[in-house]
């Protein structure tokens, strides 16, 4: 294959293999003796689109099906329906090669799907045992105009992931994509699919015009409290979104829109006083870095003081909220100050409440040294943000790689 | 006496390409760019990627006029950069300086060119 490194002359490249691409990855693991250490990554991505043929066979409605099952064949030229597309260069233009190049990479024909060979190889580099996995382009499903299209893509995902690759791997788990803009459709999701096998939760994605604090989501937010499992916020981003749209490079497009949209939602979860409501819900916030949580910690806790009569539910100050709730490491931003991240973790309580995540194959993506080689971390600490802590908050059973796994003291 | 590494022989390694070679637990990049040589650990002072297998580009510039309104951007090749593969730092070709913060850099190696051959001093 040939990559343009400008606009006259190109790179050619033979092969690709992520377990080659990810060697440095596993010298560090080997190095720092990751394999004895349990690292559970709560989030990393499939690329659904690559099985689209596969799961629109799942959509109930035959006439959507239908639909579908035209423009995942061959297409007819026009634009995809059930697609929410956004401009972007996640791949920085092609210099994050693994984009351009991931169609090269050869899994065997076994009978096993290709996502789990896939995920294997990059999880065994790294020293991963488990992950949530997630999508990818539908991160952008939750902007599409017409809530039957989530529902009906994301239940036929949903069913497809459990049935094809969850059910398959007990490596592979999930925080199941709920289809956020229908709440009734999101109830329902929850208890069709809420205890199969390898959901561990569920998770929303934050890119989308829905607020939280709707009366419409209380039963379900009451039945995941019940079920004992985590609720996630997700973030991605909208280049056609009104705000955003006023950036003109990706990178200030993406440093805003993966935290915006997840602080929007955080704040109205906070003062509509949610965490009083369901003081048993466990929410996560995922991938938007961790410095933007210090920064609102700050912001909402200043304007409470002055406007409490406005948030009459919260009987502590919202950054204590806040410090209660889980967070997902990546991408984690490094200061040159160490102080500045040392401090954020001491905000966020990172010891019992964060979560190491990868995000691979995305371009930000994070190997586990970014945590286990900070110099103001203990071993335990480590291990905890590690996987302990996610182990803890999915309960989920690792004796088939830790036949006597003891939560590190 | 410091030790040389044989990285090929010269005509192996024409300009404009780049050569990958084995050195005890990790690799050295080699490049004869424009008739110079340069060589690089193969390790990303970012997260540690394999910071030499990535693409070669000329550096980006934005085109300011005097008016200073913007007009457009275009390639500089008087300033070439190694691109890191797993997440995109650019390393300037001549000193291994990571571009956007040069409190980083890639180890860097002399490289010599003789009887017929190129080799890394380590
Ligand atoms: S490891 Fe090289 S850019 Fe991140």
């Amino acid at each position: 294959m040939e990559i343009p490194t400008d606009h006259l002359n190109k790179m050619s490249v033979e092969e690709f293999d992520t377990s080659k691409l990810l060697i440095n990855a596993a010298r560090q693991r080997d190095q720092r003796g990751l394999e004895d250490v349990l690292i559970v990554d709560v989030d990393c991505h499939h690329y659904e689109n690559e099985s689209m043929k596969d799961i629109v066979e799942f959509i109930d409605d035959p006439v959507l099906r239908r639909t579908a099952q035209v423009y995942s064949g061959a297409g007819t030229g026009a634009n995809n329906p059930f697609m929410m597309g956004s401009p972007g260069s996640q791949d920085v233009a092609g210099r994050v090669t693994r984009y351009p190049l991931r169609k090269m990479e050869e899994t065997p024909e076994d009978g096993t799907h290709r996502d789990i060979h896939l995920s294997l190889k990059w999880m065994d580099a790294m020293g991963v045992d488990y992950v949530m996995l997630f999508p990818t382009p539908m991160l952008l499903l939750g902007l599409h105009p017409v809530p039957e299209y989530e529902v009906a893509m994301s239940r036929a995902y949903n069913r497809w992931l459990t049935e094809k690759i969850l059910a398959e791997e007990n490596r592979l788990k999930t925080m199941l994509y709920l289809p956020f803009n229908d709440p009734d459709a999101t109830y329902q999701m929850v208890k069709d699919f809420g205890d199969r096998e390898g959901v561990c939760g569920f998770m929303v994605v934050s890119t989308r015009y829905k607020p939280v604090y709707d009366n419409a989501y209380m039963k379900t937010y009451s039945l995941i409290e019940e079920m004992g499992k985590p609720l996630a916020f997700h973030g991605s981003y909208s280049w056609n979104d009104q705000l955003l749209g006023n950036t003109n490079r990706f990178l200030v497009t993406h440093a805003l829109g993966f935290t915006i949209f997840n602080a929007v939602h955080m704040c109205n979860w906070i003062v509509n006083g949610l965490p009083e409501r369901f003081p048993n819900l466990d929410v996560m916030w995922i991938e938007s870095g961790l410095a933007w949580v210090p920064w609102l910690m700050q912001r909402l806790d200043n304007d409470y003081r002055m406007r409490s009569s406005e948030a009459p539910l919260l009987k502590r100050l919202p950054s204590e909220y806040m410090g209660e709730m889980f967070y997902s490491s990546q991408p984690m931003e490094m200061p040159h100050n160490p102080d500045i991240l040392e401090m954020t973790f001491k905000m966020i309580n990172a010891e019992t409440q964060l979560c190491w995540c990868s995000d691979y194959p995305h371009w930000d993506m994070d190997v586990p040294s970014v945590i286990y080689d900070l110099p103001f971390l203990d071993e335990r600490q480590k291990k905890n943000i590690l996987g302990e802590n996610a182990r803890k908050l999915y309960n989920i059973d690792v004796s088939d790689r830790f036949p006597n796994y003891q939560p590190p003291a | 006496m410091a030790k040389e590494l044989f990285v090929s022989k010269s005509d192996d390694l024409p300009d404009g390409e780049r050569k990958i070679v084995p050195n005890g637990n990790y690799e050295i990049g080699v490049y004869r760019v424009n008739g110079d040589l340069f060589a690089y650990q193969n390790v990303c002072p970012h997260q540690g990627g394999p910071a030499c297998e990535g693409l070669l580009m000329a550096k980006v510039e934005e085109v300011i006029a005097e008016d200073k309104t913007y007009q457009g951007m275009t390639f500089n090749h008087d300033e070439m950069h190694i691109v890191c593969p797993w997440h995109g730092w650019e390393f300037d070709l001549a000193t291994g300086d990571m571009v956007a913060d040069r409190k980083f850099r890639l180890k860097k190696y002399d490289v010599v060119e003789k009887d017929d051959g190129i080799y890394v001093t380590l």
